[in-house]
């Protein structure tokens, strides 16, 4: 049987996988879009548990509403990484260091 | 079925609305050569803006949409201030767009989009409409930031504040689902702030509750710039194009102070005594990174920067007092640095030109020989973030002080007063260079001749002395607000 507390679970583990990778990810810039993604989706994993189980939909319009919003946040990741590139040619998160202080 | 009378009360937002699509359109099919006049159309868009919100302003706090949209006085009056001081902004804004061929409509747009975030933000009454007014806002300021695409720092600083805004965003939304959860445990799982207000009574999960409290308090840190989650402003600050800088620091404070107050007072009121201590840690953290930090900094964009994270710092303390009188007093605080923080960075901007950012400590020396009007007026915007006495930012500070001590947080009140000692410092130091150091050869300060901009930021500098020697009516109508 599973209950509440797995889906819980689940998106407690999928929000820390997220999160570590945007802070152990050194390489990519990509891969940060992606973390922010998934964490986005741990949220909404939460979400549809609790409405769910709850007997309650607020919750799920929640999650419309936040998949709507990550499209667009996605949107405009991506076009920002895309001025970065064209701008030094490597989105390489070492590279992006020139400021400091 | 949304009722002609909640289309009424979201009159300001859904006008807007509207005004930001025409100005898009507009900008689409106006010849190349007339692009510029949409500059006062922008102008004149935020200022009837600011009418519809204090005429059409009820008596009483009134809600629409079934509580998702609340309009009462604090709304109002942090509407009034973020439409203004965009529209400020948009006057200094003009030369330096010109000077950079950035002039045109998707500044005006996407600022005006981000006001409505704020305009959202602020008047939530629901998690849902705080997220949504939330995303707007940053959206809307992660494109601003990269606007001057063919730069070399502002896609740097967007991608930086993109994805820390991003995570910020995730963890308070994770935060809202622990809250939406634990409301549910022992009750109706809700999403209304007003309904969440008593959770604590009745839930049978407090433990998620205050897990969710905590999410929620990181998210709120980010999105106010508040140590230890302050690493994308002075990236930010530095790397974005001035103006959009000067929206950074004015409008969007004003927001974080309404979403601050929204989630922690209308939602999470019955759990003040757990938050209390957690938003004064973060104000010690944030004075003293803010105030230790901007004593070594060059850039003088940076080093406000830095200046910003302290005085969140000041207005955590107001808001950690978790009462009426520390609320008016943080909300005070925010709307006095809004104002200063526009004349700050309206002085950079007064003095920067094609080619010559004017950002760095070291390009003011000997300002007051070339420009002693443009000296003036920054030492009173320094003055004024100081809080020397007479001006502006004193009593804003005093007013929180006096808060946290009533709220018997005389320890935080100490800790306070120490850093505004130590940050007089690099206020100083900016003065000093201003007027008793000898201007270097070749680094000509050249004035913008622009008009507008020199009256309107020779009166938001002014307006830090008056307000300072006759604050009365803005603080009575800050208190008035939070029932006082």
């Amino acid at each position: 049987m599973i209950t509440l507390a797995h889906y819980i679970v689940l998106g407690a583990v999928l929000f820390c996988i997220a999160v570590a990778g945007l802070f152990i990810n050194r390489k990519n810039v990509i891969v940060l879009l992606m973390s922010i993604e998934l964490m986005l989706l741990a949220v909404n994993m939460n979400f549809v548990a609790f409405s769910r189980f709850l007997g309650d939909v607020s919750g799920q319009v929640f999650v419309f509403f936040i998949l709507t919003v990550a499209a667009a946040e996605a949107a405009i990741g991506l076009a920002i990484l895309v001025l970065l590139f064209r701008n030094r040619s490597t989105i390489n998160i070492a590279d992006i260091d020139s400021m400091k202080g | 079925m949304p009722t002609l009378n909640d289309i009424l009360i979201m009159l300001p937002e859904f006008y807007l609305v509207a005004a930001a699509c025409l100005l898009l359109l507009l900008d689409a099919f106006v010849k190349p050569e007339q692009r510029p006049q949409l500059h006062w159309i922008a102008i004149a868009v935020l200022l009837v803006g600011i009418y519809l919100v204090v005429v059409g302003q009820p008596e009483q706090a009134v809600t629409a949409f079934g509580g998702m949209f609340v309009r009462d006085d604090v709304a109002e009056i942090l509407k009034v201030f973020a439409l203004g001081t965009t529209a400020m902004v948009f006057v200094y804004a003009r030369p330096y767009l010109i000077d950079r061929k950035l002039l045109g409509g998707e500044f005006y747009t996407l600022m005006i989009f981000a006001v409505i975030g704020i305009m959202l933000l602020v008047s939530a009454g629901n998690l849902v409409t705080v997220y949504l007014g939330l995303e707007l806002l940053s959206l809307s300021s992660y494109a601003l930031v990269a606007i001057n695409r063919d730069a070399k720092l502002p896609p740097e600083a967007a991608i930086k504040y993109f994805v820390l805004g991003a995570l910020a965003s995730g963890m308070l939304l994770y935060g809202m689902s622990m809250v939406y959860g634990a409301s549910g445990m022992g009750g109706r799982p809700t999403l209304d702030l007003a309904q969440l207000h008593h959770v604590m009574s009745y839930t049978t999960a407090p433990t998620l509750l205050l897990f969710g409290l905590i999410f929620m308090i990181v998210g709120i840190g980010f999105k106010l710039g508040a140590a230890p989650f302050h690493m994308w402003i002075p990236d930010v600050y530095q790397g974005a194009p001035t103006p959009v800088t000067t929206f950074i620091a004015s409008g969007s404070k004003l927001a974080a102070f309404g979403m601050a107050w929204r989630l922690l007072d209308g939602g999470l009121g019955d759990l003040s005594q757990h938050w209390q201590l957690m938003l004064a840690v973060l104000a010690v953290i944030s004075l003293a990174i803010g105030n230790l930090v901007a004593i070594v900094q060059t850039n003088l964009k940076r080093m406000l920067a830095y200046s910003t994270i302290s005085h969140m710092g000041y207005l955590l303390l107001g808001l950690s007092a978790a009462g009426p009188e520390g609320y008016a007093a943080a909300m005070f605080y925010a709307i006095c640095y809004a104002l200063m923080g526009v004349a700050a960075f309206g002085v950079i901007l007064a003095l920067s030109r094609a080619g010559f950012e004017c950002e760095e400590i070291a390009d003011f020396k000997g300002l007051n020989q070339k420009s002693p009007w443009m000296a003036f007026l920054m030492l009173l915007a320094m003055f004024s973030l100081a809080g020397v006495p007479p001006l502006f930012g004193f009593w804003a500070k005093v007013l929180v002080l006096e808060a946290a001590i009533h709220a018997n947080m005389l320890w935080l009140a100490i800790v306070g007063i120490v850093f505004a000692i130590i940050g007089l410092y690099y206020y100083l130091h900016v003065i000093k260079v201003m007027y008793f150091d000898k201007p270097v050869d070749g680094s000509s300060v050249s004035l913008q001749q622009d008009k507008p901009l020199r009256i309107v930021l020779s009166l938001n500098a002014l307006s830090l002395l008056a307000l300072g020697l006759y604050w009365g009516p803005l603080l009575g109508w800050c208190r008035r607000a939070f029932g006082l």
